[in-house]
């Protein structure tokens, strides 16, 4: 088996197994960190609630932070998809509240990472990608949950509450995240992956 | 009738294979020129780092593609590239946990099987026979996260066994054991070869294990290149010392035990009152335990008797069931149970080291590490900066200080976790099997480390099942007797 | 992975396909969700807890399990009490708040939704073994195997996943920096518990790889998933619950489309 190529990776779409299960155990992983944040937000949530309603989506991006990073590490098709998509599943075999529509909302959150994704063809992963992806993620977790579960909720409240999803996906799943994967490219945890070794 | 895994050995030829991982400059491994006949037993043997490793995952086809580094030269296994015959080569590694790919035992050692295409009749008669020649005899729906260390070793290799593989590569399976497991597996390892008749390559540092069981030993240097092969007893009566310079456990050659100035013990740091552990309910009741300084307590039992809990309440890090821990002589100023204490007290009186260095490291470089309990203690720039300093000399983490302390490697990581707890100077520390794994060099370091600790007039419980530690350092021992359930 | 190991019976319902009892929970849920009124969701709520008795759930375990559906049905319906779109007389009204008929109506509605999709699933998926709806998924809804089986060979890490996060618990403790900062100190565990679970993702990887997982063969499946009459039958009771409700409410003329709002 000689070798002919340079020394540089070349770039390919095609899942590996590593790909495969590390995208599972990042998903996974957020699913116990959400599970986690649930015991430590509620009592925050109200207070918040309270003060400006619709303003506690501002805590819910830590949901859409598996499709982003899932995104990044990965970097294949369906990366932020799948991600999301075992979070909620997680989620869901915990006790989640809405059974299998978490699966659905799981769908949605990471379809919306996904197609920022794609629009940049999977080939552009920086901050402001990372931001957009995170932002239009909160969007549709906002469509989502406005239209099945807060059916019936004023304007007010739906107009705060998708301004506050939207940047809070932004923040917390789209430069959290970004920040997550450099510092799990530090550690040498992705080493097996295109986004641990670029500097 | 069982089918008998039957599989002829297989072959293996390297001509000047390299390998350099994408991303890096140097090549893990420049020119491996090796030969090894069907059936024969090989024990690769080298420095940490020779790329023992690196070969054998190779072997198994599992290095990755064009995108995770280049080769050169040629490697083959019966006469094929070994991505080319996926399952003619059984890879086993180190770490128990994570080579259990289902939840049932039998499901598990099917696994290979599905994989290759068998047909169901014979996967699962595969799976009977394979069980049976690795020694567990446990029921196909037994949960597999309910195995011991070694059981799931062996339930690996079992798995592996189905496949019928006629190679059997080895990466450290018994690194990670207690010694029940170590001959649980070498065993297993032992009637399988018989029975099938593969070719084994098995890397481990502790030699004696396998000594009996191969028929002969290559070591590797530093590039790859072979530096000596031949047979056991050739290889280690020429190579003999210079491997255990290089951190081999090679027998006739151990390591130097550390020489204690041992004093009458004074002064009673911590002891324990009818001490009862364990998580929700009591695993283990009426400890009676004293803990004086300059003296070091040993731990011991078989895996899962309790003794990690143990020392989690002795740390005061995990509340008692019953009973009480109290800490008489560390507790300047505070009540008398560490429990009570916080987390910010704990620093200067008891010290934890982990089993898993990397559930304790939390900063982003080895000196931020280092900072972090000097920091939560309120001292001053110049002391934090002088006592990192101090211990970056002791422990030779000087030239890793802007590391991340991810990246070390195993022994460093162990240093670097003794490192943060001393850098708040407790007078107890607790350590959970800080040799579990370790070369002899490293192994010889700690040893020394730990009795000058305990000169100095500091307490060491240590948890572990490392007799020769137990040995070299231990003023008592405390044996807990297997849990039965 | 004690937290996700299925109960097991002798009843029916443990044999039944965990794809089937998928399909059947997302079918229920999917028909519910489309209106927010609480006919629907009440009678489809009395009929599944006379299913809940057929299927042989002992009480504590039920009430253990669908805690988290209890806790957060009444917190969902209070928001909406308080936030929901006026409608009919004000009871009380400040600020954003306005509690009126209407939002009382849509509360109770809400409350009893909740209840209606989230217990069946619940009953459904605590009787699923991980491993059988991965079988099910391959080998009935035809999903490609690397990913179900990488999946569920992740999935089985929790266990591990949760004993490290335990640990790096007990280790911020021993390392000082316990007492103050407890968001802080939970992004920090966050961050260490992701560095060791890619890790142990990598070795898992490549042990599959090893079993020559990933590879070109086609895959034969040890343990056959099938569906069988008992299975279509669940799917059947679940759609006649789901359309009776359904129905009922549009017949009493409280159907409410969930988007028309």
């Amino acid at each position: 088996m000689t070798a002919t190529t340079t020394a540089r990776p070349k770039v390919t779409f095609r899942w590996r197994v590593v790909d495969i299960v590390v995208a599972a155990v990042i998903g996974v992983a957020a699913g116990l960190v959400f599970f986690g944040w649930n015991q430590v937000y509620n009592p925050l949530t109200a207070p918040i609630e309270a003060a400006l309603p619709g303003a506690q989506a501002l805590l819910w991006g830590v949901w859409l932070i598996a499709g982003v990073l899932g995104g990044l590490v990965i970097r294949k098709p369906g990366a932020a998809l799948f991600v999301e998509l075992v979070a909620a599943t997680v989620s869901a075999l915990l006790g989640a509240a809405w059974g299998p529509l978490t699966l659905e909302a799981g769908l949605v959150q990471g379809l919306g990472a996904e197609l920022v994704f794609l629009v940049f063809l999977y080939g552009n992963w920086r901050l402001y990608v990372a931001v957009l992806a995170g932002a239009l993620s909160g969007l549709a977790m906002a469509i989502n949950d406005l239209v099945l579960w807060y059916a019936g909720a004023a304007p007010a409240f739906a107009t705060i509450y998708t301004i506050s999803s939207v940047i809070s996906g932004a923040v917390i799943a789209g430069l959290g995240s970004w920040a997550i994967v450099r510092g799990l490219a530090t550690t040498g945890a992705l080493s097996r992956f295109a986004s641990g070794r670029e500097a | 009738m069982t089918s008998q895994p039957v599989s002829a050995g297989a072959s293996v030829d390297a001509r000047g294979w390299g390998w350099r991982h994408a991303g890096r400059d140097g090549w893990a491994l420049s020119s491996v020129d090796i030969h090894i006949d069907p059936g024969e037993r090989v024990l690769l043997l080298g420095a940490s780092g020779a790329g023992k490793s690196t070969l054998i995952h190779a072997l198994a086809g599992v290095l990755g593609g064009d995108d995770e580094g280049e080769s050169r030269g040629e490697l083959l296994v019966n006469g094929r590239p070994p991505e080319a015959g996926r399952g003619q080569a059984g890879l086993v590694l180190q770490d128990p946990d994570s080579q259990v790919i289902l939840a049932r035992v039998g499901d598990d050692v099917a696994f290979g099987c599905e994989n290759l295409g068998v047909a169901r009749d014979e996967t699962w008669r595969r799976v009977a026979s394979s069980l049976d020649a690795v020694g567990l005899d446990l029921p196909l729906d037994h949960p597999t996260s309910a195995l011991s260390g070694g059981q799931k070793q062996r339930l690996a290799l079992a798995g592996v066994l189905a496949m019928q593989p006629g190679l059997l590569l080895l990466d450290e399976p018994t690194a990670n054991l207690d010694p029940d497991g170590v001959t649980e597996v070498r065993d297993a390892v032992g009637s399988v070869l018989d029975q099938t008749g593969s070719t084994l390559i098995v890397i481990e540092h502790r030699v004696a294990v396998w000594k009996d069981l191969v028929t002969r030993v290559i070591v590797l240097g530093a590039d790859g290149e072979v530096t000596a092969d031949g047979t056991p007893a050739h290889v280690l009566g020429s190579a003999g010392e210079r491997l255990a310079a290089a951190g081999v456990w090679v027998p006739g050659f151990p390591p130097a035990y550390p020489v204690r100035r041992r004093e009458a013990p004074v002064e009673l740091l911590l002891h324990t009152e009818a001490l009862a552990i364990g998580r929700t309910s009591a695993v283990r009741g009426g400890i009676e335990l004293e803990i004086r300084a300059g003296q070091a307590l040993a731990i011991t039992g078989p895996n899962g008797s309790g003794k990690s809990t143990l020392g989690l309440t002795l740390a005061g890090l995990v509340t008692p069931v019953d009973g009480r821990v109290v800490a008489d002589g560390l507790r300047g100023g505070l009540g008398p149970e560490p429990i009570a204490w916080r987390s910010r007290d704990l620093l200067t009186r008891i010290g934890s080291v982990f089993q898993d260095p990397e559930h304790q490291f939390l900063a982003a470089t080895v000196r931020k590490e280092l900072a972090i309990g000097p920091q939560a203690l309120r001292l001053g720039e110049a002391e934090i900066a002088r006592r990192i300093d101090e211990l970056a000399e002791r422990l030779r983490l000087r030239h890793l200080l802007d590391a991340n302390p991810f990246t070390l490697s195993g022994g460093e990581k162990r240093r670097l976790s003794v490192a943060t707890v001393l850098a708040t100077r407790p007078r107890l520390l607790v350590l959970d099997e800080p040799t579990f794994g370790q070369d002899s060099r490293t192994w010889a370091e700690l040893a020394s480390l730990l009795a000058e600790l305990l000169d100095e007039g500091s307490a060491i419980v240590a948890i572990t099942h490392d007799a020769e530690l137990v040995d070299a350092i231990a003023d008592a021992e405390f044996r807990l007797a297997e849990l039965v359930s | 992975m004690s937290i996700l190991a299925p109960i097991v019976g002798p009843q029916a319902v443990y044999r039944i396909n965990p794809v089937s009892k998928f399909i059947t929970a997302f079918l229920l849920s999917a028909v519910l969700v489309l209106s927010i009124d609480w006919v629907s969701a009440s009678v489809a709520l009395a009929l599944e807890l006379v299913l809940f008795l057929w299927a042989g759930v002992s009480f504590r375990t039920f009430v253990a399990r669908t805690l988290p559906i209890w806790i957060a049905a009444p917190l969902g319906a209070f928001t909406i009490l308080l936030y929901g779109r006026p409608s009919g007389e004000t009871h009380l009204s400040f600020l954003l708040v306005h509690i009126t008929d209407g939002s009382i109506e849509l509360a109770i509605a809400t409350l009893l939704r909740t209840l209606a999709i989230g217990l069946p699933a619940v009953v459904l998926f605590i009787t699923i073994d991980p491993t059988d709806l991965a079988d099910g998924f391959a080998q009935i809804l035809r999903l490609p195997a690397r990913f179900v089986y990488g999946a569920l060979a992740a999935l089985r890490l929790i266990g591990l996943f949760l004993d490290d996060w335990r640990s790096l618990e007990l280790a911020r403790r021993a390392r000082g920096v316990a007492d103050r900062g407890r968001i802080r100190r939970f992004a920090s565990q966050a961050f260490a518990l992701f560095v060791l679970s890619i890790r142990r993702g990598s070795k898992l990887a490549t042990a599959m790889e090893a079993r020559g997982f990933g590879g070109s063969t086609p895959r034969t499946w040890a343990r056959e998933s099938r569906l069988r009459w008992p299975d279509a039958a669940l799917i059947v009771i679940g759609v006649l619950v789901a359309l009776t409700a359904a129905t009922v409410s549009i017949a009493t003329g409280h159907w409410s489309f969930v988007a028309a709002q």
